[in-house]
């Protein structure tokens, strides 16, 4: 059993008062909280070894250069990819997808060809396919979201009929950031590479929350964030197949990422190094190899049965406000520590407003999903996110808050 | 509730809120312009029935929270009858009021959207609305939108 009262108190910024109130926090779908022991990595770093990476020969850039590609192998074991080589560094997962989206995507397909993705992404995961289809002639395609009323997760019968040998690229949300839908990823993969098409997960809600094993789910390509996984923001990674990488030219060029260099041209270093031209955010990526090792210390196990526990206890309570609309999953089903809901009458800025006034940290809006929210027939909603430092009590503030708020604007 | 929400949410805004004035399209209109906040989804489209320079009749419709649905509600019944110079210099008043806090005397039910500047991030959804009204009222067909203008 973990001790998880013990593991908030490795929170500094959760043992605050907000509005003279304890604060709640429960917004880790946007971005996750720090323990103590990434904070004292990125000091420890700044205080003792900052330096440039690979390009310096005295003892400061030899420590900042190993720390900097242990954090690199350290985050390589945190997803069992094959290689460190299969790890870049990129400013979060919307870089990384865009990588995909400019330097696979526009090299490799031609009109006639299928981007196929689904209707629950995020703007991250579907603005640059948009783009890509755009600029090579390719078509995008969607798997569809099940309707308004059933479990918020996707058509798998439409799957097998939208999969056609056309669809070169797959990319798809591991976990929904609205919905809170957790996809069967190795599945859609398995049936991707049936048809010859490779795969691309978004794990930025998947990261730090559930096991992920790339090599087990079978995936292409795997974007995430470093900030949704207790690590610091301005630090990403986009994983792939060595094999995939090493034939990939680079979109963005400069120092750092050239074997050699003429006036006219220059030749690239081998992955992962060419893909990350100028000084790269080395704190962050130590910082991240922390919350891995911090992780990894709890368990994601026990960080998954924890959110399914907080989210399903939050399902019971909020379930039973009046007028209130709980998109995604139903009680029972698998689904993520991510609530979203809308309540009839009272608009989701007016619910955030006042919860934050309980000190109540909850996010209002489209949630980067406005055809999602189209679809569903709604404009925005109020989504509450657990992580493993949220509490049983917290879910009790968060239900007197809007209980209050309902009561202020009349409609109970 | 801290006086700073009571603030913002004053009763007349509650009540707009709850029971919009001018809600709807309007069948005779000949100007319409719609604004949009992307921040937040917040829409609000203002039908203008234009006599000469008089606003003649005005409607407004459109999905958002209630500062936004009601200082759409509450322009709408003070703009009625306006003319365009009127119009603008009656933003002016209610830009002054949400941004500063301060309301003259004078000034109707508008000074209730003073509790607004104690909330930076809700002065775009006290002035979607007039954004677009005065947009409908200059004939631009580009929509209003909160990221391509100050408030």
């Amino acid at each position: 059993m973990a001790d998880w009262s013990r593991i908030r108190a490795d929170f500094p910024i959760l043992h605050q008062q907000v509005h003279g109130k304890p604060l709640v926090y429960l917004d880790s779908a946007a971005t996750a909280q720090k323990p103590r022991a990434v904070i004292d990595a990125l000091v420890r770093y700044y205080e003792r070894d900052n330096s440039n990476v690979h390009r310096g020969l005295h003892a400061l850039s030899m420590r900042a250069t190993d720390a900097y590609e242990a954090a690199r192998a350290r985050v390589a074991k945190f997803i069992n990819a094959a290689s460190p080589a299969e790890i870049i560094f990129t400013r979060g997962t919307t870089e990384s997808i865009n990588v995909i989206a400019h330097s696979w995507a526009r090299a490799h397909l031609k009109p006639g060809d299928v981007i196929l993705t689904t209707e629950m992404e995020h703007h991250a995961n579907l603005v640059p396919w948009q783009q890509a289809a755009r600029a090579t002639g390719a078509e995008l395609r969607f798997v569809p979201v099940l309707g308004v009323d059933a479990e918020g997760g996707l058509d798998l019968a439409a799957l097998d009929r939208l999969l056609t040998p056309q669809v070169k690229l797959f990319a798809f949300t591991h976990v929904s950031n609205t919905l809170g839908t957790i996809n069967p990823a190795a599945e859609l993969c398995r049936r991707a590479k049936a048809v010859g098409a490779l795969t691309v997960i978004d794990a930025a809600q998947s990261i730090g929350h559930l096991p992920l094993d790339v090599r087990a789910l079978g995936a292409d390509f795997v974007a995430f964030s470093g900030h949704k996984m207790c690590g610091p923001t301005g630090i990403g990674v986009l994983y792939g197949r060595r094999a995939l990488l090493d034939a990939l030219a680079p979109d963005e060029t400069g120092g750092g990422m050239v074997a050699s260099v003429t006036y006219e041209d220059a030749r690239w270093k081998p992955t992962p190094e060419r893909f990350e031209a100028g000084t790269p955010h080395i704190a962050g990526a130590i910082g991240l190899a922390a919350a891995c090792d911090y992780l990894d210390g709890i368990g994601r196990d026990r960080i998954a049965t924890h959110d399914a526990e907080m989210a399903a206890l939050a399902m019971e309570k909020l379930s039973v406000l009046p007028g209130i609309r709980i998109i995604g999953p139903r009680v029972g089903s698998p689904r993520s520590g991510t609530i979203s809901f809308a309540f009839e009458g009272v608009h989701a800025h007016d619910v955030v407003t006042f919860a934050d006034e309980d000190a109540v940290a909850v996010r209002g809006g489209h949630h980067c999903n406005q055809p999602l929210m189209r679809k569903l027939g709604l404009t925005s909603t109020t989504r509450a996110s657990f992580y493993f430092y949220n509490h049983a009590a917290e879910i009790d503030a968060l239900t007197a808050s809007m209980r209050r708020i309902l009561k202020f604007f009349g409609a109970t | 509730m801290s006086g700073d929400l009571s603030e913002l949410y004053q009763q007349v805004i509650l009540d707009h809120n709850k029971r919009p004035r001018n809600r709807g399209k309007l069948p005779q209109a000949n100007r319409v312009a719609h604004g949009d906040n992307p921040t937040c989804g917040d829409q609000c489209s203002v039908y203008l029935r234009l006599d000469g320079d008089r606003i003649a009749d005005i409607s407004f419709d459109g999905s958002g929270c209630a500062i936004s649905q009601a200082s759409a509600s509450l322009m709408t019944t003070q703009l009625k009858g306006k003319t365009a110079p009127e119009a603008e210099a009656l933003f002016k008043e209610f830009h002054d009021i949400v941004t500063t806090g301060q309301a003259p005397e004078e000034i109707s039910d508008l000074a209730a959207f003073a509790g607004v500047h104690a909330f930076p991030a809700r002065i775009k959804c006290a002035t979607l609305g007039w954004h677009a009204a005065l947009n409908a009222l200059h004939g631009d067909a580009a929509p209003a939108t909160t990221e391509s203008h100050q408030d």
